[in-house]
């Protein structure tokens, strides 16, 4: 069943085109990976689902409903309350414990702080870093950052959860633990998930792949002309 | 060929039979081509007859009799020096998966190319897929994981080079053009 449809999406920055009518499906509980060459529009893409970014032309439906016209304000819940975004730098707050960090969603969505505090803890544990649940970001290494990262993004349970390039930024290893983890929980919890990245091995995680090419879908998957000589 | 070191190796530990040999063989290496019961014992004898291994006594658990293998001086010796030996790295630049993209891009049918190119990537990525899933099972064991990981890189490997090879045509493409 389709959850999140872009159909047709045209977005530019001034007179640079970043994507040149994309369509794309995503179904209920799939892993989609969204990879090509940097500047092909993949992250652009992904910010235009997310519902950050308003596209110029064409429509996003989520659940049946129009979010490409919603008001700023309406986007916003929806990704509070609907979706979830990692990025390559979990943006965790610097100030905030883990357990903090992690209850912060919650907490601005009015959750009591005890409940929000349990969850948090719940989700740290699931990630396998709840003996951080005290700790600042300063004191963590990159991958158990971006696992708390992953915990915040996960406790408010959304239905899609937008990831880009989420283990970019780490050593091959500790980004499998962060991909594997993101995985395990995502089919436990049938969420639907759109991975950007440019690396074939994160990818492979996904059940399928869609490459785009100077801001279009790419049905080669390359990313790039394929001509022979 | 490496199987008649892969089992020394396995003797290194301590004398086996062919069938706890051929076992130990598939756990350690699980994604390995397969290693048929033949092809063991064929082994063990040429060894033996080398003078790498030798009979260390049978063995008879409610089945037939069994010869144990171990491994002999000699035999230590050969594993050392073939562990010592560096295995030279890409001495000649050829494959299969080479010639056909070589051999592709030189063609004048572009539509077949194409098609060949696109085909073998998504077979490619199928297969990563595929390795990604059976190391990312928690029931995987550490040989698992090992031998996954040898394939993922080397798909991921031929992958770059499929991406960079089409990039660098696709730009001396638009140079002729120009």
């Amino acid at each position: 069943m389709s959850i999140l449809h872009a159909r047709g999406v045209v977005r530019a920055y001034g007179h640079t085109p970043a994507l040149r009518g994309v369509t794309l499906n995503l179904t209920e509980g799939e892993i989609v990976a969204v990879t090509g060459p940097s500047g092909c529009g993949k992250s652009t893409l992904l910010h235009c689902m997310a519902g950050i970014l308003r596209p110029d032309a064409g429509e996003m439906i989520y659940r049946d409903q129009r979010i490409d016209t919603l008001s700023e304000g309406e986007r916003s819940r929806l990704r509070r309350t609907e979706f979830g975004v990692l990025f390559q730098f979990g943006q965790l707050v610097s100030e905030l414990t883990a357990a903090e960090n992690v209850a912060l969603p919650l907490l601005l969505a009015g959750t009591g702080r005890r409940a929000a505090r349990t969850a948090a803890l719940s989700w740290l544990d699931r990630l396998g870093v709840a003996d951080l649940a005290d700790q600042r970001p300063g004191e963590m290494s990159g991958g158990q950052q971006q696992r708390c990262a992953l915990a915040r993004t996960l406790v408010t349970e959304p239905r899609v959860l937008f990831c880009d390039e989420p283990t970019g930024a780490l050593d091959s290893l500790t980004g499998e633990q962060v991909l594997s983890h993101l995985v395990r929980v995502a089919r436990q919890q049938r969420t639907t998930v759109l991975l950007v990245t440019h690396d074939a091995q994160v990818a492979g995680y996904a059940d399928r792949e869609v490459a785009l090419r100077d801001g279009q879908v790419d049905s080669s998957g390359f990313g790039v002309e394929v001509a022979g000589r | 060929m490496s199987t008649p070191y892969v089992l020394m190796g396995l003797l290194a530990g301590g004398p086996k039979h062919g069938y706890d040999l051929k076992r130990a063989h598939d756990a350690r290496l699980p994604r390995a081509k397969p290693l048929a019961f033949g092809q063991v014992y064929a082994t063990l004898g040429r060894l033996a007859r080398d003078g790498l291994v030798t009979p260390a006594g049978q063995d008879q658990d409610a089945g037939p009799e069994r010869t144990s293998y171990t491994l002999t001086d000699t035999g230590r010796t050969a594993l050392t020096t073939w562990l010592a030996t560096v295995e030279p790295p890409l001495p000649h630049l050829t494959s299969v998966l080479l010639a056909k993209v070589v051999v592709s891009l030189l063609v004048t049918d572009i539509s077949q190319a194409r098609s060949y190119l696109v085909t073998q990537r998504a077979a490619h990525m199928a297969r990563l897929r595929e390795l990604t899933a059976l190391k990312a099972d928690p029931d995987a064991t550490l040989s698992d994981v090992i031998a996954a990981d040898y394939g993922i890189a080397h798909l991921d490997a031929d992958l770059r080079w499929l991406q960079t090879t089409l990039s660098r045509v696709a730009d001396l493409n638009k140079e002729i053009a120009r």
